[in-house]
């Protein structure tokens, strides 16, 4: 069905997404999250979700995974429309979502254990295995709080691996990690995925992160959020840190930055009436240098 | 090779010294001697207020008789036997209320108010109804131990149950769990340490409520004991009986912090 290579690991199913709306709250205090949003999640893909802070990317991602339902609109997998959370659609959370009270062990075969689809030898044998895929077969009886950051989001990671998921969401998952271990959790989930092929979407307010690991970016706008334009990235696989410095990155870079960026203005602007004051001083001191700041206060005229 | 051996001992016997004896314990023994020298010679120069206190060296000579007395042990006894039944007792209908409230919204909103109404009384003020109501003493001074502990019990489960992070329950159920292993798995390992601090609180309030209720309505236990020791005149075994009364809450709430150790390990861990 899907070409993975060792039995556990990333599934590769398609999902469609097709003019979902969502908002929260009634009547005049109505907000509009996400409107319109329409996009594939190609089979064995990576498609990284980008779009300014607060927009509306974990609503989505709750959508995809099923924990909300879209106002309008559909959310498909392999043709089937998706009905609540199910273990074909993991999310790895922002932050961790490992259960504290469970060992590294216990937080991996945890999905096999309530499916109760396989024998426990077998679980024990797969989580085994997952774990020395990711290095932590040392820690299997140490508890969340015990393991480093990236500790935590690789066991995160085979968390939702050994389900075999169709789809997997990574929801801003290296955020809050330091400089050193984000790079390095990025090319080790890069590798993952080059190795599985599955069909995986990443969430991040980060374009760098998202250029270097995406086969095609889908820009978000402002709130409500609707799909602004969809890019594919040209870099070669096996990705290397080296292509963060290749002509084709920063063509594609530029692109998505003009674009975000007009949207981050506009947040910005809206997030306070202030801001649009202070964007319009920045403009002015832009064309007129020489000018004192204090001009804006009126007392000099 | 002995005199390795006899090096290890060595060593062995300086670390031990300093664990046993390090700074901070010698400074506490210092300040304990301390303290009851300077009482026993208040006593002796007989200051106001400080003076009618039973002097140090006369508790200890009571001391000495109450512990061959088998009266004081039997105090002990029924103290103990008391905290223990109404203590167990406020668990085992406690914990099952506390999550279902904390779990079950419909419950929470026609169950809860009743709580927060009992909830303010304080527990003694329900001695002379429980007097009434209950065929013996003994059972009524158990009932009052009870409530102590189980509105404690019962509200910080509820708060626990209620501030369980979404994204547990989310990955539980994207994982494949049934409600049955969201409650096992993930409710009810995730409100353990409210269980845990219920208990701890739980227990001083148990020890706070049997004391005051042995002195009102009982024929026996460590309360009754310095309240009987205050009408006879035996003032030395007042103070026995209120040092009694705080090694048993010692010794109660050691044996909750290891219970406590073995349901939460994880917490232990950091």
């Amino acid at each position: 069905m899907s070409q993975v290579k060792i039995a556990a690991g990333m599934g590769a199913g398609e999902m469609v997404v097709s003019k979902v709306r969502k908002g929260f709250g009634v009547g005049p205090l109505r907000k509009e999250v996400l409107c319109d949003c329409s996009f594939t999640l190609e089979r064995g893909r990576l498609t990284v979700l980008v779009g300014p802070s607060g927009c509306g990317k974990t609503t989505l991602v709750n959508a995809l995974a099923g924990y909300e339902t879209p106002d309008q609109g559909t959310v498909t997998i392999d043709g089937k429309p998706v009905h609540g959370p199910g273990p074909d659609r993991l999310v790895v959370f922002q932050e961790t979502a490992l259960f504290p009270w469970m060992t590294t062990f216990e937080n991996v075969s945890y999905g096999p254990r309530v499916q109760r689809a396989t024998s426990d030898d077998e679980i024990s044998r797969q989580t085994m295995k997952l774990l020395e895929v990711v290095g932590l077969e040392d820690f299997k009886d140490k508890y969340p709080a015990q393991l480093s950051g990236g500790m935590q989001r690789r066991a995160e990671l085979v968390r939702a691996m050994i389900n075999q998921p169709k789809v997997m969401f990574m929801d801003e998952p290296f955020r809050g990690l330091d400089a050193m271990t984000r790079s390095l959790m990025q090319e080790y989930y890069v590798r993952l995925f080059e190795e599985h092929r599955g069909t995986n979407l990443f969430v991040t307010s980060e374009l760098e992160e998202a250029i270097f690991l995406a086969d095609r970016l889908v820009l978000l706008t402002n709130r409500p959020a609707r799909v602004k334009r969809i890019i594919e990235v040209c870099l070669e696989r096996p990705r290397q840190f080296h292509m963060l410095t290749s002509r084709a990155y920063l063509d594609c870079k530029r692109e998505a930055l003009e674009l975000l960026h007009e949207e981050a203005m506009k947040s910005f602007a809206a997030g306070a009436v202030n801001a649009a004051d202070f964007l319009e001083a920045c403009s002015k001191m832009g064309q007129d240098q020489a000018q004192p700041r204090t001009t804006s206060c009126g007392q000099d005229r | 090779m002995a005199t390795a051996t006899a090096t290890i001992q060595g060593v062995n016997w300086i670390r031990l010294r300093k664990k046993v004896l390090s700074r901070t314990t010698c400074r506490g023994i210092v300040s304990l001697v301390g303290f009851v020298v300077l009482w026993e010679i208040c006593v002796r120069l007989n200051v106001p207020i400080i003076g009618n206190v039973p002097a140090p060296s006369s508790v200890l000579d009571a001391l000495g008789k109450q512990l061959v007395s088998p009266a004081y042990w039997l105090s002990w006894r029924d103290s103990m036997i008391r905290i223990l039944t109404g203590f167990v007792a406020a668990q085992i209908v406690g914990i099952p209320i506390g999550l279902m409230l904390g779990v079950n919204r419909m419950a929470r909103d026609t169950i809860y108010p009743i709580f927060e109404i009992m909830r303010p009384i304080p527990p003694l003020a329900w001695v002379p109804a429980s007097v009434i109501f209950w065929p013996t003493p003994e059972l009524s001074m158990i009932f009052v131990t009870f409530l102590g502990a189980f509105f404690t019990v019962v509200l910080n489960i509820v708060g626990g149950a209620k501030s369980i992070d979404i994204r547990y329950i989310r990955a539980a159920h994207s994982l494949g769990s049934t409600r049955r292993d969201i409650f096992w798995r993930i409710m009810l390992p995730a409100t353990m340490p409210s269980i845990v601090v219920g208990m701890t609180v739980g227990m001083g309030v148990t020890w706070a409520v049997v004391v005051a209720a042995e002195m009102i309505a009982s024929q026996s236990g460590l309360g009754y004991l310095t309240w009987r020791s205050y009408v006879a005149g035996e003032y030395p075994v007042i103070i026995i009986g209120m040092l009694s009364i705080g090694v048993a809450g010692y010794l109660s709430s050691a044996g909750i912090r290891v219970l406590a150790g073995r349901l939460t390990p994880w917490l232990k861990v950091r």
